[in-house]
């Protein structure tokens, strides 16, 4: 066993002292904007300081290369996350892309390789895409005033504050945690419009101040909604407007610590709150990693993982979040559920964890999982693969699951997806010139025979010992040259893996100039994928057509996940709602046909985003009758009087 | 939602000015330029180009065909070598080799013919724009009625003129039969179809695999007849369900986005086989379809034939139609291509759809001021028209009124606006001189020159030689029942049940669609609709008052109820004799055999007695619908293990519907709501 706290690290004094006086900035700053919730709670400064004493660390790395996201220091386990996070858009405050005056696109701030870059494709792409203009603009409108004061339940206040649990009451506290990521969430934001938010925040910090808060809750019949990184994209996070009880959003991010690693087992007990790249950053100073890498990573938590039955990029090699836990731990209303032992598998009749699994915040709280670890991969390489079109990319992917010879990630761009992350090429930065003139001359003298408007592109990650990876590789690219696949290089599949973390706040700009949308996900049995690919993209610009969208639509998809039988496809799409009265709605119109023919076409409601509010109409049709009821018994009997009434799923 | 009873009051054709002749342009510049010209249509778009021999790969490579093959080795005890082969063969009989050369082939032939047939011929230029459009969007299934072996290659030849995608051709197989010209049509697009495929299985598989496939790559728009054959009454069929739901089924399955469906009307003033037509209808068998027939049908190349409309309908989107009729999710838990008997849902979905396209098809069909004298012609008892005649001028009067009556019920009737109307009824009347004469101020019905005979005729003959040109006067009547049907039937149930309660009205309506529905084209379960429509109609002509509950006449609607009700008239007579035949009958079974020469005795024996004025009853047509319709209202079963197909009635059951007809009972109460679901 290992204790973490005493690991002691080497690092490099400059960059410490750095990195030092900007964490002591910050603490200055979440004092000065403090709320009394600190000075209450002082032992959180101690634990703040540690957290950021730990972030301060370089990363240790024994890839050859680095995580495709990386930070100067990530600190949103901080009570206000909303300090160093957008409190009406995507990810971190210094983080987003702008036109300049000259109409460049740029990405600011300093957290990742795409940042302090000029990205001269995009405006091109953008205005041409969706006839959008720059002269057009829909600045977000800042007013956070807008919030109602809290409805508070005294008694549960005062039993709770005698606990010592931090707690807010702040308008700002509260707005941050009254939503995910939505596109009908931010939108509104944006336009200032608050809807019903918790009326009270509270910071546990580990199990046992959850079974404290949720026994208060019981007693007093408060709504409870357990939040982690808030990165929902099923309305899950949003308050019921029709709930009267006092809500109190239960924010786990203080519960963030990694409690073991346990070697022989290669397992870690690890804390529910904590976020994707803090785990991956804990571990890898110890040699491991967990390898569960949803594109979300920078902000989800481990908790909100368990609670949505998430699925990360490189599952192939890890799994996904069902195969990683080994043991949870979750407070109900009922009391604590968990197993007696840490076996691999059991058959002890239906599995409890599968009822902790995916109940989106409907049960109670996830507090501590032991999830498997692995040592970190000795080697990484990227790569890609350009097909002529896109039937041959699905093919190729069919095929490389068939001989189960998937890399740790294999996705694969539909022709506007392929074009739009050309729109996004970089101007000048050593890492991408290579790539850019490299597929500059590929293009005239490779591709010839390609129709730029029919190739597609498919990018991979292969993990493991050197030899192993270059075998696997050669074994990958051979399947994908049947299929008239040709290998276009790794810097063309580093760049599409990163890009995934900076995608998000495209959105953000979208919305500057009046361009709206999101992504939205399916899983689907291989003889469906292109079927499925084509019927809702054609739905989506059938139904913008319908709904009077003037532009039209973008609406592209890939396949981002193989499996034996089928595979996890995405469709993004957007477009210009000039001229509409009430864009969102057509939005949200839009969507549900896509989700419609989504499921017509033999697709799933979702494979990992989940329910929450947002799909749950369709949840009866999804898992029948008898389903429903089973799901309504275990929770009627966990949670009899709706603590847990975030109303998700049922 | 797509209405099939949209009124529009329209004008007439003639001052349409979408329609363009055709054949204008080809009369003055040559024909080998017009055959050679560049011919580069815009294909649907996500269409590669497809060879006959890769679709003929694809079909046998179908995980579809496969476990049909296999299905079948195993039933039968053949091995799965022989039974590929034998689709193969199947296969390759059906295959079309559609090829450029081949249409330039046919362009040029046609060219000549049409010329030669026709004064015009005429095709909506906006039906053929939004066609062209539709062609790139989706797979297009083009669906044009068949009256004559005249339009068999018409809307390849169209096609070809204004640069869209000539189609591949569902084909019966006897037009294969003829040699040479077989092979002609295959390479201009036909794929052959077994008239009776029956219970063949591995036909069924190979045809629905092949149709499915072409549907599914979408490299050609796919042209069928879903009325299944050549209409020999001019008369629109009952659709035939099997390939409209080949054709629908990639949609279901979503392996397409959409399919577009077009219906095309094709009109003629003129039918070339009329009277082969009469003559089969009254059971002298039609010649073989062979290269010789057709070549000596060449004599038929000297007549005046008037002119051919051609109208392209709106495309529909198949998606569209189907929005909350079908469920696509039934697909998600059996693998596409595993045989799968199609569910209620699809099969009514299919139905009502095939029934729509019929319905399309009529309303875009054009009218010739020819067909309402023929219908007026055949309500004048035969005697007078054999006899002294009919005053011409009391048929130009009584036409003018039909015509106005025609343009209020919404028919698209093409009466040339700048002639006088006594012109155009005589140069119709000249055209048609084979079945009428008119002289000296009357017109006489034309019976053909009697055959040479050893023997002196029978009154029989006599009989036949009569209904051989009623029947020919019937078929152009035919060409605009669609308009007058439904008012026509509200007009029996008004004077047949003398109820005026909107009520009673109905149910009787509801009665005659559903003994007449094998008849006429009636969207399933769209009765109410229907039956509204008939009283919109005849309120608007001013043939009746309605109000919340009642349907009365007006007095001057006493007029057009007469006509309508004797327009039905000779179908309910012709049924009403078969029903007799069947009450008649000592025994409860009779063979398919013997049914339709001995109903043709009896009706030959009311005719001669004078009990019966209906020549129309001698049609082998309306007989087989008759029986059609009971086997459908399950009143005469088909009875199981004979030898050669005997059906047993239920006499009972058919006396209730005599007696419901002629109005000595009324209808029983409806069990079930007419408008379920579809
Ligand atoms: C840009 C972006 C990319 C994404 N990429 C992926 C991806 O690649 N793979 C993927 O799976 N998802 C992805 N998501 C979706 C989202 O990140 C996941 O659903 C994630 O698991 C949510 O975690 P969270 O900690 O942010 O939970 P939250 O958003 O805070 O909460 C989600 C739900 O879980 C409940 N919950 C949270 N914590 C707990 C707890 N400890 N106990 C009980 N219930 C809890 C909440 O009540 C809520 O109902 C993405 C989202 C965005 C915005």
């Amino acid at each position: 066993m290992l204790d973490f706290s005493t690991a002691a690290p080497a690092y490099n004094l400059i960059a410490f002292i750095g990195k030092a006086v900007l964490a002591l900035l910050l603490l200055v700053l979440c004092i000065n904007s403090a709320d009394f919730v600190f000075l209450k709670c002082r032992f959180h400064y101690l634990k703040l300081i540690e957290t950021l004493w730990l972030h301060c660390l370089p990363i240790s790395s024994g890839l050859t290369s680095s995580p495709a996201y990386e930070l100067i220091f990530a600190t949103i386990c901080v009570h206000n996350r909303q300090e160093i996070m957008k409190w009406n858009g995507w990810g971190y405050s210094d983080s987003r892309f702008f036109f300049n005056k000259k109409g460049q696109a740029e990405f600011t701030g300093k957290r990742y390789r795409l940042s302090g870059l000029l990205i001269p494709g995009l405006k091109d792409w953008f205005e041409s895409t969706f006839g959008a203009n720059l002269q057009h603009k829909t600045p977000a409108i800042l007013n956070s005033s807008a919030v109602l004061p809290p409805t508070l339940n005294d008694a549960f206040v005062e039993e709770l504050k005698s606990t010592g649990i931090p707690i807010s009451f702040e308008a700002e506290d509260r707005v941050f945690r009254g939503h995910g990521h939505c596109l009908h969430e931010i939108f509104a934001l944006r336009e200032g419009k608050v809807g019903r938010v918790p009326d009270m925040v509270v910071w546990p910090s580990c199990h046992n101040d959850v079974v404290k808060i949720v026994e208060l809750a019981c007693k007093h019949n408060v709504c409870l909604i357990p939040y982690g990184g808030g990165t929902s994209v099923s309305s899950a996070l949003e308050c019921p407007p029709e709930e009267s009880r006092s809500i109190v959003s239960l924010d786990t991010s203080q519960m963030n610590q990694i409690l073991w690693i346990d070697e022989k087992n290669l397992t870690a007990r690890v804390e529910a709150g904590i976020v994707g790249q803090d785990l991956e950053r804990l571990l890898n100073e110890s040699g491991y990693c967990t390898g569960h890498e949803p594109d979300s990573m920078e902000f989800s938590s481990l908790g909100g993982w368990v609670a949505t039955r998430a699925s990360g990029m490189k599952k192939n090699i890890y799994g996904n979040i069902e195969d990683l836990v080994v043991h949870v731990k979750m407070v109900t209303p009922r009391g604590v559920i968990e197993k007696s032992c840490q076996g691999p598998r059991m058959s002890t009749g239906p599995d409890v964890h599968h009822f902790i699994m995916g109940s989106e915040g409907t049960l109670g709280v996830v507090t501590e999982v032991t999830m498997k670890i692995r040592p970190m991969p000795e080697y990484q390489k990227y790569g890609s693969v350009v097909f002529p079109n896109f039937e041959q990319g699905v093919a190729c992917l069919r095929e490389v699951a068939k001989q189960r010879c998937a890399p740790a990630s294999i996705r694969l761009m539909d022709n506007e997806q392929f074009k739009f992350g050309h729109a996004l090429k970089p101007q000048v930065s050593s890492i991408f010139t290579s790539f850019l003139d490299g597929l500059k001359k590929f293009y005239i003298t490779k591709f010839k025979g390609f129709d730029p408007n029919h190739l597609c592109v498919a990018t991979l990650l292969f993990e493991g010992n050197r030899e192993k990876v270059l075998q696997h590789e050669k074994q990958v690219y051979d399947i994908a040259a049947k299929f008239g696949g040709l290998a276009a290089g790794e810097d063309n599949g580093q760049r599409g893996y990163m890009l995934t973390f900076v995608i998000a706040y495209l959105r953000d700009l979208g919305m500057d100039y009046y361009v709206i949308g999101e992504s939205f996900e399916t899983s689907v049995p291989w003889d469906r994928v292109l079927d499925i690919c084509r019927n809702v993209k054609a739905r989506i610009v059938q139904e913008c057509k319908d709904k009077g969208v003037q532009f039209p639509p973008l609406s592209t998809c890939r396949v981002t996940q193989t499996y034996d039988a089928g595979a996890c496809v995405y469709f993004y799409f957007a477009f210009n709602y000039r001229g509409l009265g009430d864009p969102v709605h057509v939005y949200e119109q839009v969507e549900h046909a896509a989700r419609e023919e989504i499921l017509a076409n033999g697709g799933s409601l979702s494979h990992h985003h989940g329910v929450g509010k947002l799909r749950k109409q369709w949840m009866r049709d999804t898992v029948s009758d008898v389903g429903m009821g089973m799901i309504k018994s275990v929770k009627d009997y966990v949670d009899p009087n709706n603590i847990f009434g975030n109303r998700n799923l049922l | 939602m797509e209405d099939t009873s949209s009124h529009s009051e329209r004008a007439e054709l003639e001052e349409e000015p979408e329609f363009v002749d055709i054949l204008e342009e080809r009369r003055s510049s040559t024909d080998l330029g017009f055959a050679l010209r560049t011919f580069s249509p815009q294909p649907y778009r996500e269409a590669s180009p497809c060879s006959s021999s890769d679709l003929s790969r694809a079909v046998m490579e179908s995980q579809f065909l496969r476990y049909v093959v296999k299905e079948i080795a195993t039933e039968t005890g053949v091995t799965v070598k022989e039974v590929r082969e034998d689709a193969r063969t199947i296969l390759e009989e059906m295959s079309q080799n559609l090829q450029l050369g081949f249409i330039r082939l046919m362009a040029y032939t046609l060219s000549k013919v049409f010329k030669r047939l026709f004064s015009n011929i005429f095709v909506n230029i906006e039906g053929l724009n939004m066609l062209q459009q539709a062609v790139q969007e989706n797979p297009v299934i083009l669906m044009p009625n068949h009256r004559s072996y005249m339009d068999f290659l018409a809307i390849s030849y169209i096609l070809f003129s204004y640069d869209i995608p000539v189609p591949v051709i569902a084909a019966g197989i006897p037009l294969l039969g003829m040699k040479i010209v077989g092979e002609i049509l295959r390479r201009s697009g036909a794929f052959f179809i077994r008239r009776s495929i029956g219970s063949d299985k591995l036909y069924w598989a190979v045809l629905s695999e092949y149709i499915k496939t072409i549907v599914r790559k979408g490299f050609a728009p796919v042209e069928f007849y879903v009325e299944g054959l050549r209409s020999r009454t001019l008369k629109s069929l009952v659709p035939r369900l099997g390939m409209m739901h080949m054709v629908l089924e990639p949609f279901f399955k979503g392996e397409v986005f959409d399919i577009t469906l077009v219906p095309i009307s094709i009109s003629y003033d003129r039918v070339l086989e009329e009277s082969l037509l009469a003559h089969e209808l009254l059971g002298i068998p039609k010649p073989k379809e062979s290269t010789t027939g057709l070549l000596k049908a060449s004599k038929v190349l000297q007549e005046d034939y008037g002119s051919m409309h051609v109208t392209f309908g709106r495309p529909l989107s198949v998606r569209r139609l189907c929005h909350n009729k079908i469920n696509r999710c039934q697909y998600n838990l059996i693998p596409r291509d595993l045989p799968q008997k199609p569910s209620a849902d699809i099969q009514a979905c299919v139905s009502w759809l095939a029934h729509l396209m019929v319905r399309f098809q009529e309303g875009g069909s054009v009218i010739s001021p020819w067909s309402l004298m023929a219908s007026l012609l055949l309500q004048t008892p035969v005697t007078v028209l054999l006899g002294e005649g009919l005053l011409w001028h009391r048929l130009t009067e009584k036409t003018l009124w039909l015509r106005k009556l025609a343009l209020e019920f919404g028919g698209r009737l093409k009466w040339p606006a700048r002639a006088r109307h006594s012109d155009v009824m005589s140069s119709a009347a000249e055209r048609h001189r084979s079945v009428v004469r008119c002289q000296a101020g009357r017109v006489h019905l034309v019976q053909e020159d009697e055959p040479a005979r050893k023997h002196a005729a029978s009154r029989e003959d006599g009989v036949s030689r009569t209904a051989a040109a009623v029947l020919m006067l019937a078929s152009y009547r035919n060409q605009c029942m669609h308009v007058f049907v439904r008012p026509a039937i509200l007009a029996a149930a008004i004077r047949t049940s003398r109820a005026t309660r909107r009520e009673e009205l109905f149910n009787y309506f509801f009665f005659l669609q559903d003994i007449f529905s094998n008849e006429f084209i009636f969207v399933p379960g769209k009765s109410s609709q229907d039956f509204n429509e008939a009283c919109y109609l005849l309120k608007k002509c001013g043939a009746v008052h309605i109000t919340q509950q009642e349907v009365n006449v007006s007095d001057r609607g006493q007029e057009v109820l007469d006509f309508l009700q004797a327009l039905l008239q000779p179908f309910i007579n012709s049924y009403q004799v078969v029903f007799r035949y069947l009450c008649e009958d000592d025994h409860q079974v009779f063979s398919e055999r013997q049914f339709l020469p001995s109903v043709r005795k009896l009706a030959t024996k009311l005719i001669l007695s004078g009990e019966l004025d209906t020549f129309e009853t001698l049609s082998s047509d309306m007989q087989k619908n008759v029986l059609s319709a009971l086997r459908r209202l399950e009143i005469v079963r088909k009875t199981m293990g004979s030898e050669q197909s005997e059906y047993r009635v239920n006499k009972g059951a058919v006396r209730r519907i005599q007696d419901t007809l002629s109005g000595k009972i009324p209808p029983r109460k409806l069990q079930t709501p007419p408008d379920a679901k579809l």
